[in-house]
């Protein structure tokens, strides 16, 4: 140990010396990593649409391949329900929900946040899933809502009635283990295909059951025991997103455009 | 190998063990040893972080002004930690997504700190990395033995694969449900120290 280190700008020269090769190794890392990490994180995207609309089976390992045969992916504006047609491939791909959650300019307050959001992007990016004869097969729709610690992300997938659920898939969640993450239990995921969202009425009557739900109860799905506040949280997250205030006004207007379309 | 090293490398799994001799980097040993997949990943991390911030900051020990020598430390083992971070992201996104925040709090695990104030700080660049790893280890083993009883008795498996089946998916096992909380890891650990205190009693504190 030398005697003379102790000099202010000694100090201070070696302080910035070791944050400027700190900085170059992160950004580095950062920048020299960030191809992989983005195509990780569009596999795994592409990989749960996939599972929400029932192809991941058929489609094996080859992921990218089967989402880019059957899958479309549109942008949506959620008030008015109506498709945006001038948003580009890119900005579809990179659209990010949490990020324009949290911006001011690109999000509102829900009047009626069950959901527990707090703030909802104006835009949701949709995904129609065809099948071999490019018809629609599947429409999921990304959903997030509070569970019991957290905001829980995912994707409900809907047969073409738009009524009949296909899948209620989770994603990215922190809920519990051995509780509420049993959301990600294929067991309680089986229980979800062929469940009705709305009724006669048009109104959302999903409803996670506490005790089990009767048998041929087709709005009813078994509550998760020992997750009260997740199997709620479930339920909220579906009825915001399929009201008004989520998809309504587009399931609305597919609905419209999709009998017209049936009847040329 | 001599013996020196070996004591270095291996000391601090029983003899030196920094979470039951020091008690130290408890806090993540609670929240990542739910399953055993993730506390390896955690071991693996914090080994490759303690060894190289012990390397870095011993190679450089003797040009560190000792007014600022923390903070030195702690951007070297931020940086690390970043990287590791980082290279998680890019090549084990599943896992990172489970870890999530704990990787980042890799650096304010004390035994990386710890090691480096109390070791590297002072010993050559070979011998620190060295001791780095054998902390890691060290850690790691406690965090392995940690997250078996907890995968094993709270989801009844190992790895992920299957043991005891659970009421759930039909079988017979129910999954001990307080094993299934982080804190359920402070009676494993109480355990565990007390199990090594009992073989090596030159352990126990003097009163």
């Amino acid at each position: 140990m030398s005697s003379n280190k102790e000099t202010p700008i000694k100090t201070i020269g070696f302080v910035f010396l070791v944050c400027l090769v700190c900085a170059a190794l992160v950004s580095i890392a950062a920048s020299g990593l960030k191809p992989l990490q983005q195509a990780n994180k569009l596999l795994d995207r592409q990989t749960k649409i996939l599972e929400a609309s029932g192809l991941l089976e058929t489609a094996g390992t080859d992921i990218v391949g089967t989402y880019n045969k059957f899958v479309v992916a549109k942008m949506i504006d959620l008030e008015t329900g109506t498709i945006v047609t001038d948003a580009s491939d890119e900005e579809i791909n990179m659209f990010d929900e949490r990020a324009d959650s949290r911006n001011a300019d690109k999000s509102s307050k829900p009047k009626n946040d069950i959901a527990g959001i707090n703030r909802r992007a104006n835009h949701a990016v949709v995904y129609l899933v065809n099948n071999e004869q490019g018809q629609l097969n599947t429409l999921v729709l990304p959903i997030v809502g509070l569970g019991l610690w957290d905001l829980m992300y995912g994707f409900v997938g809907l047969e073409p009635d738009l009524n009949t659920v296909r899948s209620v898939i989770y994603s990215d969640l922190k809920e519990t283990p051995g509780l509420g993450a049993e959301v990600l239990n294929p067991r309680w995921k089986a229980l979800w295909p062929g469940k009705k969202m709305f009724n006669g009425k048009g109104e959302t009557v999903i409803k996670v059951v506490k005790g089990g739900a009767k048998k041929g109860d087709v709005h009813g799905v078994d509550a998760l025991s020992g997750a009260t506040l997740t199997s709620n949280g479930v339920q909220r997250t579906l009825h915001f997103w399929l009201g008004d205030e989520g998809y309504g006004p587009f399931i609305t207007k597919f609905r419209s455009v999709a009998s017209e379309g049936g009847s040329k | 190998m001599s013996s020196d090293t070996k004591k270095v490398l291996f000391g601090p799994v029983i003899d030196n063990n920094p979470i039951a001799l020091q008690v130290l980097g408890v806090c993540s040993a609670l929240a990542v040893t739910s399953s055993m997949a993730n506390a390896l990943v955690m071991t693996i991390a914090v080994m490759l972080v303690t060894g190289f911030s012990n390397l870095f900051i011993s190679l450089i020990r003797n040009h560190i002004p000792s007014s600022v020598r923390i903070i030195v430390q702690m951007a070297i083992i931020a940086s690390l930690v970043i990287v590791v971070d980082q290279v998680l992201k890019a090549f084990s996104y599943q896992l990172s997504k489970e870890l999530s925040v704990f990787i980042g709090l890799i650096i304010t695990n004390c035994i990386v700190m710890g090691r480096a104030e109390a070791f590297a700080m002072k010993e050559k660049p070979g011998v620190s990395f060295l001791d780095g790893i054998g902390n890691g280890l060290g850690y790691g083993a406690v965090l392995m033995v940690v997250a078996f009883f907890r995968e094993l008795f709270g989801f009844g498996e190992i790895f992920g694969i299957e043991v005891f089946k659970l009421v759930q998916n039909d079988g017979w096992y129910q999954g001990n449900g307080l094993l299934v909380l982080p804190f359920s890891s402070f009676f494993i650990i109480g355990l565990i120290i007390w199990a090594i205190r009992q073989w090596k009693p030159e352990q126990v504190e003097k009163d």
